[in-house]
């Protein structure tokens, strides 16, 4: 099982009062499996993947990635988990501004100490990347940008992808020919997916889709 | 990973050269300022050390006249005869023709081991040290400054001699010196044979003395290198604040950079590590950059910091600098340290952010109304620090922790006194542009109030030291045309042309006034005692701080003392006090007058009743009264009647000349630092402005979409610097007026023992606040001309990236 996620509970204070956003989740995601998290805007979709990758921690309940559980694990544990297992796709990209596009995509590579030149020119080349590597993230455009931040996570060959609405800046179009390109990526590496989305029609595309409400998933 | 992480970190300053610049520079300059200082003075020290060196005078007793007056060559022989080893010693400074030398007068035989200087033992010409014209001994610098000058022997460069000294056998030093069969003091060898017949058997005139320690030039001059240290701190504290506002301003730029690395697997830990070492790494870059400056800074000063020296105090001063490790390790020290300072609460802020935490900039461009509060909390804070160093602090150092607290003070109010000020103007605007520009304005503030905090410090430093040394120069001024009503001064070569002279100029001028003195011990201080003659040139120009009616009259009748101010403050007199004076006699104290640039304590009492105690005294100088028109028909006679030399005589403009010079050199440092100091604020506030521009854009695209063009906006944005330099200058200006009064009524006294009356120099206010609306209007033109230019794409774009 390359994610297991059981009873997690999780909430906040919001003006005073409390708010359970997540009650009890149970989910379970094995390797190349690729799973769409829809749900409402606010339903904690974006807490439950903050909790998988060890952004944040969980009030209740137990999440284990690749067989290593993230409660009570320190920063250190969960640095290591975000370097070695997991790799993060934002909606807003998140690339290094003062590095170049080359420098961007071999980043986390570089991180988890995975880099391989040969295969991320190989990478950047199907990624349409290729001409770009020496520009900088400000002179690309949304779709290019998302493009590279997907290109990032894939070079550093994560076990788990976790994306948070990778198309969600993007239009129809550019959105459709990423989300193309990165299913086929992550089922050549044999990663798990699991990408959160407002759109019926791409989580239609991925192999299984859960909805959260109500702080549970349906 | 480490590597990575520290690539993808320092990748943001390739990006932001000119915030790595500023940062550099910001830090160099600080750097600089402060190294500079601490060069000259680790100079200045090495320069006493080896003055205290000078023929082993540091390390031998030695035995010296009580009245301090020199003893005959006589006494020589006869402590030899009893017994003592011991070596005779004359000095005294031989000048002409605007060239001086301090002249040591040695006995190459019966110096003892180790104090001979090296290079008269190496000479190997023992006879022609002796012999006349004998030779002269001297470091190289001296050297080539006495070339040509006539009446010197032959000059040998010799290394390890320090700069401004001669040393000559003691025949030839007595010649140079007219001083012929006189010694000074006689040095002591450390091993001396038993049963010699005591001291006061032999030479009952002499005092023995333990080997001379560097602590009296040393302390005579602690106040004004504690000076010149707070300066340089003060120059430190304004460069920190560009420091701690280009770090604080590049840790908010890269707050999205810190989350994705961590999102991405770098530990908090490590990413702390690699931005501290990242700051250390800029630091030592811009320490090495600034001690190199302040190598040259020190350079530049050290002439004007010898002269200061010499004329303040006395102390000679190498007028070459070395690079000394004790500084530039130092210099390098203090970077790393202020950067760290700087950086800290950046790196603090960044151990507290949640992971989650907004990658938006914040913090740095949009401090809340709160924390204003708490800068003035702060500011309370250290206001009552200053006050509690007010009324309790002692001595030169409470003065600077007063002044320190109270420009902090000063600085960390000012951005709240500012939103106050602004916020009143926002809710008197009427038009709609001008409510925009002053809530605009009062939006910006926080972004730039570091710089004007900086320029605060330097406002106000300026407009304190600018008084107090205007103020200084005045009752100077005043003071010398009091202290120097006689027409001519003059100095006869010997005892019997004094004489001649006398008579000869007595029916030729309205008053002839000797000028005699003996030095020696005053309430356990070295000090000057003179005589007065009863003539109302002194009574009509000389002014008392204190004392009775008829001071003069009772000096005239032997039945009194006065005293100088520094000594009055040191030995905290009162007027009746016993005055005891060299010798035993006593006089009560009867009055007090200012003698403002004098280090030594003086007290001075009636001409007869000082032959009378000193019957010896030298009696060569005199002061003439006369027509001020017929001076020069006088030294003309004087030259062709008794063939004195040009050098002998002095006319009072001349003597006001050279002191109002040495005034001047005495603070052309104090000015050089003042205008660097504002240098490096208008420095911060151009690359605050600089570093904002960028920031400014999502504010300002909306006015301009509404119709406000790019021209309009860039000269609003001028007009906002020199708004804000303004209204900065305006609250400098009591806070430099409260600066001078503590320099005057705290420090100076502390340090120099005079107090200055505080006068105000409205027009040079107006010239400063003039200076602060140019640096003001200066800094921000580069980022107006860049707004004015800005392509209309680049503005569109502010509204594309909003999601």
């Amino acid at each position: 099982m390359l994610l297991s996620i059981n009873g997690l509970g999780k909430g906040y204070d919001s003006g005073g009062a409390r708010v359970e956003v997540l009650r009890g989740v149970d989910l379970a995601l094995d390797p190349g499996e690729t799973v769409a998290l829809t749900g409402e805007s606010g339903s904690g979709k974006s807490t439950l993947l903050h909790l998988c990758a060890g952004l944040d921690r969980a009030d209740t309940g137990r999440i284990e990635v690749a067989g290593r559980d993230l409660a009570g694990a320190d920063d250190a544990t969960l640095a290591a988990l975000r370097r070695q297992a997991v790799g993060l796709v934002f909606q807003q990209f998140n690339l290094i501004p003062s590095l170049d596009v080359g420098a961007n995509l071999a980043f986390h590579a570089r991180l988890s100490g995975r880099d391989d030149p040969a295969a991320i020119a190989a990478l950047a080349d199907r990624l349409g990347l290729g001409g770009l590597m020496r520009r900088y993230p400000e002179q690309l455009s949304g779709g290019q940008q998302q493009r590279v931040a997907i290109g990032r996570t894939l070079a550093a060959r994560p076990a788990l992808i976790l994306a948070d609405e990778p198309t969600g800046n993007l239009d129809e179009a550019t959105g459709d020919a990423v989300l193309d390109l990165m299913l086929e990526l992550v089922a050549e590496a044999g990663a798990g997916l699991l990408m959160v989305t407002h759109s019926p029609r791409l989580a239609a595309r991925l192999s299984r889709r859960v909805h959260l409400s109500g702080g549970r998933l349906a | 990973m480490r590597r990575t992480a520290l690539a993808a970190l320092l990748s943001h300053w390739r990006r932001h050269p000119l915030q790595l610049a500023s940062l550099l520079l910001g830090l160099a300059l600080a750097t600089a300022l402060w190294s500079g200082v601490q060069a000259i003075n680790a100079e200045a020290r090495a320069s006493y050390d080896r003055a205290a060196e000078v023929l082993g005078q540091d390390q031998l007793e030695s035995l010296v006249p009580r009245d301090g007056q020199r003893v005959p060559d006589r006494v020589f022989v006869d402590l030899r005869r009893a017994g003592w080893q011991v070596t005779p010693l004359i000095e005294g400074r031989w000048a002409r023709a605007g060239r001086a030398v301090q002249v040591y007068g040695i006995d190459p035989f019966t110096m003892p081991a180790g104090a001979l200087p090296e290079a008269v033992g190496e000479s190997g010409d023992i006879s022609g040290f002796f012999t006349p014209p004998g030779r002269g001994f001297a470091a190289p610098e001296t050297v080539a400054e006495l070339e040509g000058a006539e009446g010197l022997p032959p000059l040998i460069a010799a290394e390890g001699i320090m700069p401004g000294i001669l040393i000559a056998d003691i025949g030839i030093a007595q010649t140079l010196l007219r001083a012929e069969g006189q010694i000074s003091r006689l040095l002591l060898a450390p091993d001396q044979p038993l049963g010699r017949a005591p001291l006061e058997t032999v030479a009952p005139g002499l005092d023995r003395l333990a080997p001379q320690e560097t602590a009296d030039v040393a302390q005579l001059t602690g106040s004004f290198h504690l000076n010149l240290t707070a300066f340089g701190f003060l120059s430190f504290a304004v460069g920190l604040f560009i420091v701690h506002a280009a770090i604080g301003l590049a840790f908010e730029q890269r707050r999205a950079m810190f989350r994705t690395l961590r999102a991405l697997g770098l530990p908090l830990r490590t990413l702390v590590g690699l931005l501290a070492a990242e700051v250390m790494l800029l630091a030592l870059v811009a320490g090495i950059v600034g001690v190199a400056l302040g190598y040259g800074i020190a350079a530049a000063l050290l002439p004007d910091v010898a002269a200061t020296l010499r004329g303040l105090y006395g102390a000679t001063l190498s007028g070459s600098l070395s690079l000394r490790p004790e500084w530039w390790l130092g210099g390098l020290a203090i970077a790393l340290i202020g950067a760290g300072v700087a950086a800290a609460q950046s790196l603090w802020r960044l151990w507290r952010m949640p992971l989650l935490a907004s990658a938006q900039p914040r913090a740095w461009a949009r401090a809340s109304a709160r924390g204003f509060a708490a800068l003035g909390a702060l500011a309370g804070l250290l206001a009552g620090v200053a006050v509690i160093a007010g009324v309790y602090g002692q001595g030169v150092v409470g003065g600077f922790v007063l002044l320190g607290a109270l420009l902090l003070a000063a600085a960390l109010a000012l951005p709240g006194a500012l939103a106050l000020a602004l916020g009143a103007a926002e809710r008197l605007a009427r038009g709609v542009l001008a409510q925009w520009f002053w809530a605009d304005t009062r939006q910006q503030l926080p972004g730039l109030s570091l710089a004007l905090m900086a320029l605060m410090l330097a406002l106000s430093a300026n407009i304190g030291v600018g008084t107090m040394v205007a103020s200084f120069r005045l009752t100077f001024t005043e003071w010398l045309d009091q202290r120097l009503p006689s027409e001519l001064y003059v100095t006869a070569r010997t005892e019997e042309e004094a004489t001649r002279l006398r008579d000869w100029l007595t029916p030729r001028s309205d008053a002839l006034l000797p000028i005699w003195r003996v030095e020696g011990p005053v309430f356990g201080q070295s000090a000057e005692i003179y005589g007065v003659a009863d003539h109302r040139t002194y009574s009509d120009n000389w002014p008392m701080l204190l004392g009775e009616a008829d001071v003069w009259a009772r000096l005239a009748r032997a039945e009194g003392a006065i005293v100088n101010e520094q000594l009055w403050r040191r030995a905290g007199l009162r007027i009746g006090d016993p005055v005891p004076l060299p010798g035993g006699a006593i006089r009560p104290l009867v009055g007090v007058y200012s003698d403002y640039g004098n280090p030594r304590g003086q007290v001075i009492i009636g001409i007869a009743d000082l032959v009378a105690q000193f019957p010896d005294l030298d009696r060569r100088r005199y002061a003439i009264r006369t027509d001020p028109a017929a001076v020069p028909e006088l030294r003309r006679a004087l030259v062709q009647e008794f063939g004195l030399p040009e050098d002998s005589m002095i006319d009072q403009g001349a003597v006001k000349d050279l002191s109002l010079r040495i005034f001047e050199r005495t603070f052309a440092v104090t000015a050089a630092l003042n205008v660097l100091t504002m240098g490096v604020a208008g420095f911060a506030m151009f690359t605050s402005l600089l570093t904002l521009a960028a920031m400014r854009l999502p504010q300002l695209a909306p006015v301009w979409a509404l119709g406000l063009t790019r021209t309009a906006l860039a000269r609003l944005e001028v007009l906002r610097a020199m708004l804000l330099a303004a209204l900065t200058m305006a609250l400098a200006i009591p806070v430099g007026l409260i600066l001078a009064w503590v320099l005057l009524a705290v420090v100076n006294v502390a340090a120099f023992g005079w107090r200055l009356p505080m006068f105000v120099f409205p027009a040079d206010w107006l010239w400063l606040g003039a200076l602060a609306l140019a640096a003001g209007g200066l800094a921000a033109a580069w980022p107006a001309w860049r707004l004015a230019r800005i392509e209309p794409a680049t503005l569109v774009k502010v509204f594309a990236d909003e999601r």
